[in-house]
């Protein structure tokens, strides 16, 4: 019986379905996480080098100078893992892209225009470190800062079309009346935008302010390591706090765009008057399991109201369930790490207030290390959440996903197994030079030249300040 | 001019800045991988890697640029070459991958065995990246790849005009590297150096010219729309690639490299362009016309009004960063 069942699923599905979605997941998850440092790292080294200049600190001089090298690994890996998601919206989903090319297609061309700007104020970033007159370098910085932002609106807009298509029609399974502005001005774009680039402040913020967190443990507390814990940690402060209001508001009225999706979320089986807040728990053979229940506060939380139900998974036809419990799982791990990360901050500011330093705390350090790592998944499970909360869809309510992939055979496993080789190789190669650049910086070298050239290097590498 | 004539224009302006200054980039690969033992090849790979450091990344955003105004502007005939081209599309994306990471990993690599590992990677990336866009522009030059996506995987792509296609692209990209790199190392006053590349660039420039004029011959029955093209529409653009070539061969010998530089950008361009209106009014040759392959009306202006901005908001910055690099403070050595 099961096995049938199975069955029927393995021959429903186009044989390329499972690899297409495994490798969108792995190439977008590993990308999304250096488009959160290119999205907000340039305004945290714009503030470290302003105050190198304005104070004449040649710590925050040093920390702009380091974290500029930094950003040169990750931008560049952050670029090239970007051009892959362009290939692969052709190469796995052209039913999606021969499609809606021309509907969802102008968000991007804006994005790739930010991009572009992005790269050449990079190069000339990087490499105008005492080449130009400092309080113009300083500024070349600022450009990243802006186009991160329209990048990143840009591609949300996209995503929040896919989750609530507009700007076209459909007469006789023919897309006409496009409009391609009302996709990139939709009107759910802007909170989703706001959700994602709020996330990219947390993630990069704890991730840098972790890295001399992991120093201070170490024992080493100087100036370098509390302005560089500090000013990070203040942008994901702010973005931390701010995070659980951006995301409530992004919540509301998801009941009538993607009822299964926010069923799915609520692990609502059934529709429940007032709904309970489920904690953990998943669903087996459509009954919930081993969840710790809150009365009301579902309805509360969900639907701003003391009894309003929350729609189960009842109400909506079998075929257009997403997995549910990887759903449910994934949204509350980020909502609890949020929530986690949020109510950190505010006690560290908060005993600052009064006098009390967490950062002379090791468990407050030990923390602070792992709160980027955190971010990290948390960030990941709300892609999770929202993407295949999404399913079986990939435009909503208009394309299923099964109608968007291409005609592969199983063979694209392969392709899969190589992107997890040559993924693997590229996070080992990250790791590998970043924390030799960080050991040398500790020894105190400046200039890191490059190895293949020690005749030049010596000769030519002197400085010239 | 139409609509969609000006939006395909546009995507062909991509596809030649790309071809000349991204192309520029793949090339130094050519010659870092030819640079000899680490010793003797330190300079020339520190040059390589002070030549496009600034500006690879800027210069990589043209295949975005054309891939996202094909996808908006022509979607059917995007989602058909990336069915049918997806392997040599992977190949190249592969190469893209590896080049522009292990490029970023080698300049701050800590020993000499990390820089030789990364700088391999690079450099032969570097060198069949462009071989398989190449033959991505073969197939679709030679009328194989079907509206429908369903084109053979295989023979697609493997076939003399993309093979021809393939080598062709790795040649020019070479070639242009080669007369940049020159007149960059001559202008750091490294003249050993400059003699060194100049000798290559010009063994390069000689084999690529007689690529481009030898894939005329299986040209002509393999992909005759083209061939067509090529004799008749295009016919001045041959005749100027192959004046620009000479020339660029010319003053390499004279060693004016500055002026070369110019002539070299020219002599590729051209012969991008041959491809391209050689095989117009087609997008996809014998398949479907960029007029019927053009997306909806409202879509194409946006795109238009995109490009617009890209013109006054990317070619002033990207204009600064060039003559930054080319200014005296940035030709002296790294910091």
């Amino acid at each position: 019986m099961l096995s049938a069942h199975v069955l029927a699923l393995a021959t429903a599905e186009p044989a390329g379905l499972l690899p297409a979605r495994e490798q969108m997941a792995l190439s977008l998850g590993w990308h999304i996480v250096l488009a959160c440092f290119g999205v907000a790292f340039p305004a945290m080294i714009f503030v470290m080098h302003l105050r190198g200049i304005r104070r004449n600190d040649p710590v925050a001089l040093g920390l702009a100078q380091r974290w500029a090298k930094v950003s040169a690994v990750l931008f560049a890996i952050g670029a090239v893992s970007g051009t892959v998601l362009s290939f692969e919206m052709g190469v796995l989903w052209p039913g999606l892209m021969g499609t809606y090319g021309d509907v969802l297609g102008l968000p991007f061309a804006f994005e790739g225009l930010a991009f572009f700007l992005e790269a050449i104020f990079l190069g000339i970033y990087l490499y105008g470190w005492n080449r130009m007159p400092p309080k113009r370098h300083v500024l070349m910085v600022l450009p990243m800062a802006v186009t991160g932002i329209i990048g990143a609106y840009c591609v949300l807009a996209v995503n929040a079309w896919m989750n609530v298509p507009t700007g076209f029609r459909l007469v006789d399974g023919e897309v006409t009346d496009v409009e391609p502005w009302k996709v990139l001005f939709n009107g759910h774009a802007f909170l989703q935008f706001a959700h994602m680039w709020v996330g990219a402040y947390m993630l990069t913020g704890f991730s840098v302010a972790g890295v001399y967190a992991v120093g201070m443990l170490r024992g080493r507390r100087d100036a370098h390591h509390r302005l560089g814990f500090m000013v990070p940690f203040v942008f994901a402060s702010i973005a931390a706090v701010t995070q659980p209001f951006v995301g409530h508001v992004l919540g509301f009225g998801l009941d009538e765009r993607q009822p299964a999706k926010l069923a799915a979320f609520e692990l609502a089986e059934t529709t429940e008057s007032p709904s309970p807040l489920r904690l953990g728990g998943i669903l087996v053979d459509g009954e919930v399991k081993y969840s710790i229940d809150i009365p009301r506060l579902g309805s509360l939380i969900a639907m701003n109201s003391p009894d309003k139900p929350v729609p189960g998974l009842d109400t909506i036809p079998e075929e257009d369930h997403p997995p549910v419990n990887m759903t449910h799982l994934a949204f509350q791990t980020m909502v609890g790490i949020g929530t986690l990360l949020a109510g950190a901050v505010v006690l560290f500011w908060f005993l600052r207030r009064r006098g009390r330093d967490l950062l002379e705390k090791r468990w407050f350090l030990r923390f602070a290390a792992i709160a980027g790592p955190l971010a990290v998944v948390a960030l990941e499970a709300g892609w999770i959440a929202t993407e295949v909360g999404r399913q079986p869809w990939i435009v909503y309510d208009v394309m299923r996903t099964t109608d968007a992939v291409g005609d592969y055979t199983a063979s694209l496993w392969w392709l899969l197994g190589t992107s997890v080789v040559v993924y693997t190789a590229m996070t080992v190669g990250a790791v590998v030079v970043l924390r030799s650049m960080a050991r040398r910086w500790r020894d105190g070298a400046v200039d890191l030249p490059s190895p293949y050239a020690p005749a030049t290097a010596t000769t030519a590498g002197e400085d010239h300040r | 001019m139409s609509l969609e004539v000006a939006v395909a224009a546009a995507l062909f302006v991509g596809v030649i800045a790309y071809a000349v200054l991204g192309g520029a980039d793949f090339g130094s690969g050519f010659f870092d991988l030819t640079a000899g033992s680490s010793r003797r090849g330190a300079e020339l790979r520190t040059l390589v890697d002070h030549s496009i450091g600034p500006v690879w990344e800027a210069n990589h955003v043209w295949l975005i640029y054309v891939l996202v105004i094909w996808w908006t502007g022509f979607p059917e005939s995007f989602a058909a070459a990336m069915s049918t081209l997806v392997l040599p599309l992977l190949f190249a994306l592969l190469g893209i991958v590896l080049r522009g990471a292990s490029f970023a990993f080698r300049k701050y690599a800590e020993t000499l065995g990390q820089a030789r590992l990364f700088g391999i990677v690079f450099a032969a990336s570097s060198i069949i990246t462009p071989f398989f866009l190449g033959t991505v522009a073969g197939a679709i030059a030679s009328g194989r790849v079907p509206m429908d996506g369903a084109g053979d995987r295989w023979s697609s792509w493997v076939n003399p005009t993309s093979l021809f296609g393939g080598l062709i692209a790795v040649g020019t990209c070479a070639f242009l590297a080669g007369t940049f790199l020159v007149a960059d190392a001559e202008r750091s006053g490294n003249h050993r150096l400059a003699g060194e590349i100049r000798a290559r660039a010009l063994a390069v420039g000689l084999v690529t010219g007689a690529l481009v004029f030898a894939a005329l011959l299986p040209i002509d029955h393999d992909a005759p729309t083209l061939a067509a093209g090529l004799e008749g529409r295009a016919a001045p653009l041959v005749v100027l690639a192959a004046l620009a070539g000479v020339a660029t061969t010319y003053l390499l010998w004279t060693r004016r490299y500055g002026v070369a530089r110019i002539t070299a950008v020219l002599a590729v361009a051209a012969v991008v362009s041959g491809w391209g209106v050689g095989q117009y009014p087609w997008l996809l040759v014998d398949e479907v016309t960029i007029h019927d392959a053009a997306g909806a009306t409202a879509t194409l202006q946006g795109l238009l009004v995109a490009v617009g901005l890209a013109v006054v908001a990317v070619v002033p910055p990207l204009a600064y960063l060039f003559r930054l690099t080319q200014s005296e403070e940035w030709t002296r050595a790294d910091h």
